[in-house]
């Protein structure tokens, strides 16, 4: 809640931090191989906001091994997975969502799912700016086709800058190096030499990091032992939002390193321990940028991460605002707040996976007939049809990977880190420039996996979500977490603690930007916050 | 309460850090692809481009240069662009290798680079295969087994004990190890090979320390570990390091030949009375052959044949799932029309499109970046 800048659904926090733990050793009991203590059990360690070390972890790659147990389980399962399946819409009928109509990237020919529940779960939005750690997928899909049911989407300008990608070579810009390394005891310096993160420290919290570079020292020679330490917390473990500014901050004042970064260093600790935490981050600056992390520094920068914002959802069942429609992992919003703490985002997946995959099975099992599939509008279908094969049909127009490139480069350069109102009005205009453009797009090819085809879909939804976190963000006039806006710098916890943005789709097709209060946070949390709140 | 701190000076305009698209004017040289084109049914080419080359560039930014400037639909399967997913293999000059990690600074720029598809799977279109043979593979290993009596919380095992299974479950699953395995490249076995993507699988189950089931009869009798003769020609292509052939396969080679070939464990089992022959899992599926060794423009019966969709069964899920349909490309779902899901899946089954089949995937999670947290 903290690290959220009390924007955060309590009640999401308080499950996600309660249920955690049993989802992490189920992922041990099917099969996933954590790292060790001394004593046999579980390792964990922290990331940058943590007051407890608490992330149960596999060197630098927990998400491959996330990945790998959950899907040699769903194969143990015999569950039934659609790969390479592009969904393009939904189908509404008068309860609601019934089905989703999408294509087979390997044949593109056309599909229809009729389902009593749909639950969305197609992560967040980094393809909308040039700099990115995340994959192309990440064109929020989800978010989009939510809205374009009629469901709320909340605090959508809170999008999370990773402070650490890499800025050199161009080609791999962006991509993320891990916070496990300041977990593992990263060093952050400017050009000059200076470790600049105390420098940086919001004042009411500087008492939790270590005040010395010995008691930093220290604490990072504990926490590789798993021994338990007075030693506090070196600067660089600052939240994400605020190691970001800090780097740009350094970069822009003209303390960066040649590249437009600052420098992470590692190389102090023994290279046998670092090849062995870090084994992903030695290989990738090994192989992608000629750099020895175990003998010097890497440069890094902030690049878009993750999304706060997204599809407004019932904490305990996920269900959005739509009925049969839910979200959960990045698509859904409320759980992060104003800023996403490192390693949450991976528990919030198995979290509100699980709960949100048991809410929607449990509801389309619960009407009598359940087994009987809904009635699909044949209008709706046959338009969707028509909005898929348009594209084709037009041949030449506008080029999509074109109108990509304009996307993004308005985004990355009118509503990043730092936010002003001349900009994000610029921005708005922009958008519905390049929305304009859209309708005209052609594309060349035939069906078969033709990526400039796929292109255009992510572009339509790419463009509702550009618009609705600049419009968030032109709204929110203070500064909180992720959303930092430089006319208004101070965080305004009278005129908008209490209040999430909401962005939905007026009947008319135009974007309604308004707001809420938050959801009402359990008398039990209120008093463990104490002074915070 | 909360501080933020802006910019020293507060300027009126934000200002963005530089971006990342490739800069011709930073461009300093430029080197020539060669890149496969085609899908089944219709001539093969090779397409040049002349790509601008920054310092740095990788095979898989080339192609997106490609992409962006005069092949929008060149299909081309990638996810992370950071070597860890898995989905960018193909073959540069014959070689099997991820395209996001293989840099142009490594070849002689004058010659042109020649860009294929894997070779050993099916070809769907240009550098994409289909890679769903090897999900069928891993769905017949026996999954994990912990033991039934021993409460979770008491499973204690020390670091040292799964250093090997760690390097195992590295693993990205690209399949550059089975696209280069000349047992599954050409085809030379009667019965079908799991290939060493799924010889790793098996070892990091068999050597986890608290795994109950024993895999060595699916490995000798199904999974067929005794076809490979360690060329190490995996070991080589890994992009994660993995000694694939001397901590996966010689191991579990060793393990198969105390179970099954040493005179004193097959009298302990005559003496035990234990079955060494029934294999505990169903025999692996037979892995179509991949693209023609050289392109060939000749049509042949069977490819004509697949191009009008006539060997296409449809997809149909594995279970009562959703009934899915598929028709054929320019007349999107009239069946869906009928809006009864029973029927759209029946008039889906008589109409199927080409290849419709792809349609029934296995797991892939290989799609994923799996970046931390």
């Amino acid at each position: 809640m903290v690290g959220g800048k009390l924007l955060n659904n309590a009640r999401m926090a308080e499950l996600h931090a309660r249920e955690a733990p049993d989802r992490v050793r189920e992922l041990e009991a099917w099969g996933a191989v954590f790292d060790r203590t001394r004593d046999g059990r579980i390792l964990q360690r922290p990331f940058g906001g943590h007051s407890h070390p608490r992330l149960a972890h596999v060197g630098d790659r927990t998400g491959l091994e996330m990945i790998r147990t959950l899907q040699d389980r769903a194969v143990a399962a015999g569950v039934d997975v659609f790969m390479e399946c592009t969904i393009t819409r939904l189908i509404t009928g008068a309860d609601g969502v019934v089905g989703a109509f999408g294509y087979w990237r390997t044949t593109g020919g056309p599909v229809v799912f009729p389902a009593k529940t749909v639950v969305l779960a197609t992560g967040g939005i980094g393809k909308a700016y040039t700099v990115t750690s995340n994959s192309w997928e990440y064109s929020g899909d989800g978010h989009a086709l939510a809205y374009s049911v009629g469901a709320d989407l909340i605090d959508m300008e809170f999008v999370q800058f990773h402070p650490t990608g890499m800025v050199w070579p161009p080609g791999v810009r962006g991509l993320l190096v891990t916070e496990a390394v300041r977990g593992e005891g990263g060093i952050l310096r400017n050009k000059d030499g200076e470790r600049f993160m105390s420098r940086y420290l919001p004042e009411d919290r500087r008492g939790e990091y270590a005040s010395t570079d010995e008691e930093a020292a220290r604490w990072v020679t504990a926490q590789s032992e798993g021994r338990v330490t007075d030693a506090r917390r070196p600067p660089e473990l600052s939240t994400r939002d605020n190691v970001s500014r800090a780097i740009y901050t350094e970069v822009r004042e003209g303390r960066g390193s040649p590249h437009g970064g600052v420098f992470l260093d590692i190389s102090y600790l023994p290279p046998e321990h670092v090849r062995r935490k870090l084994p992903s981050m030695y290989d990738q600056f090994k192989e992608l940028a000629d750099v020895d992390i175990t003998t010097g520094p890497m440069e890094v920068g902030p690049t878009t991460h993750y999304v706060m914002g997204g599809v407004r959802v019932d904490a305990e069942t996920g269900a959005s605002t739509v009925p049969g429609l839910y979200a959960a992992g990045e698509v859904a919003g409320g759980m992060h707040g104003a800023n996403r703490l490192g390693g949450n985002s991976l528990s919030d997946l198995l979290v509100f996976g699980q709960r949100t995959g048991a809410a929607a099975a449990a509801a389309a099992t619960s009407v009598a007939g359940w087994k009987k599939a809904p009635y699909l509008d044949p209008v709706q279908v046959r338009d969707a049809g028509r909005e898929l094969s348009a594209p084709l049909e037009q041949g030449s127009g506008e080029d999509p990977y074109a109108l990509q490139r304009d996307l993004q480069d308005v985004m990355q350069r009118l509503v990043g880190i730092f936010r002003v109102e001349a900009d994000l009005q610029e921005a708005t205009s922009e958008l519905s420039r390049l929305k304009a453009r859209w309708p005209a797009v052609g594309v060349r090819g035939g069906r078969t996996f033709n990526p400039g085809w796929n292109l255009v879909f992510e572009l339509r939804n790419l463009l509702v979500v550009s618009e609705a976190i600049t419009r968030s963000a032109l709204q929110r006039t203070e500064s909180r977490g992720a959303h930092s806006r430089i006319d208004h710098p101070e965080t305004d916890q009278a005129g908008w603690g209490g209040r999430n943005s909401v962005v939905r789709r007026r009947p008319d097709g135009s974007m309604e930007v308004t707001t809420t209060a938050l959801p009402e946070m359990s008398d039990e949390l209120r008093l463990l916050l104490g002074g915070a709140h | 309460m909360i501080e933020t701190r802006p910019p020293a000076e507060v300027p009126a305009r934000a200002e963005a850090l530089p971006g990342a698209a490739i800069d011709e004017a930073r461009a300093s040289s430029v080197a020539k692809l060669r890149v496969f084109r085609g899908e089944p049914g219709t001539p093969s080419r090779y397409d040049e481009f002349d790509v601008p080359v920054e310092e740095g560039m990788v095979v898989l930014d080339a192609l997106h240069w490609i992409q962006g400037n005069g092949a929008p639909d060149l299909a081309v399967r990638w996810n992370c662009k950071a070597a860890k997913c898995g989905s960018c293999g193909a073959e540069v000059n014959g070689r099997p290798s991820l395209t996001c990690k293989t840099r142009l600074s490594d070849f002689d720029l004058d010659e042109p680079i020649t860009v294929e598809p894997m070779r050993t799977f099916p070809l769907v279109r240009d550098l994409v295969t289909d890679v769903s043979w090897n999900y069928e593979v891993n769905r017949s290993i026996e999954p994990f087994s912990p033991p039934a009596d021993v409460p979770q919380s008491d499973w204690r095992w020390q670091q040292e004990d799964i250093e090997r299974v760690q390097e195992f479950r590295k693993c990205i699953e690209c399949f550059l190890c089975q696209d280069v395995c000349h047992v599954l490249r050409n085809h030379e076995t009667e019965r079908p090979f799991m290939g060493p993507r799924f010889l790793v699988r098996a070892a990091g189950l068999e050597m986890h320390p608290i795994d109950q089931a024993d895999r060595r009869p699916y490995l000798k009798d199904v999974g067929g570990v005794g076809y490979c003769n360690i060329t190490k020609c995996c070991t080589e292509v890994c992009p994660e390091h993995i000694k694939i052939t001397d901590n996966a396969i010689i191991p579990l080679k060793e393990r198969v030949a105390d179970e099954f070939y040493d005179p004193i464990q097959w009298a302990w089992r005559k003496l035990r009375g234990r079955s060494d022959s029934a294999p505990d899992r169903r025999s692996l599926p037979v892995l179509q052959a991949g693209r023609q060794a050289e392109p060939s423009i000749e049509p042949t019966p069977e490819r004509l044949a697949r191009a009008v969709g006539e060997d296409s069964p449809v997809a149909e899920p594995m279970h009562a799932a959703a009934p899915t349909t598929s028709t054929p490309a320019a007349e999107p779902t009239p069946a869906a029309e009928r809006t009864d899901a029973g029927k759209v899946a029946k008039a889906a089954r008589a109409t199927a499109g080409p290849r419709a089949k792809r349609a029934r995937r296995r797991p892939d999670t290989g799609d994923e970046t799996p970046s931390e947290g």
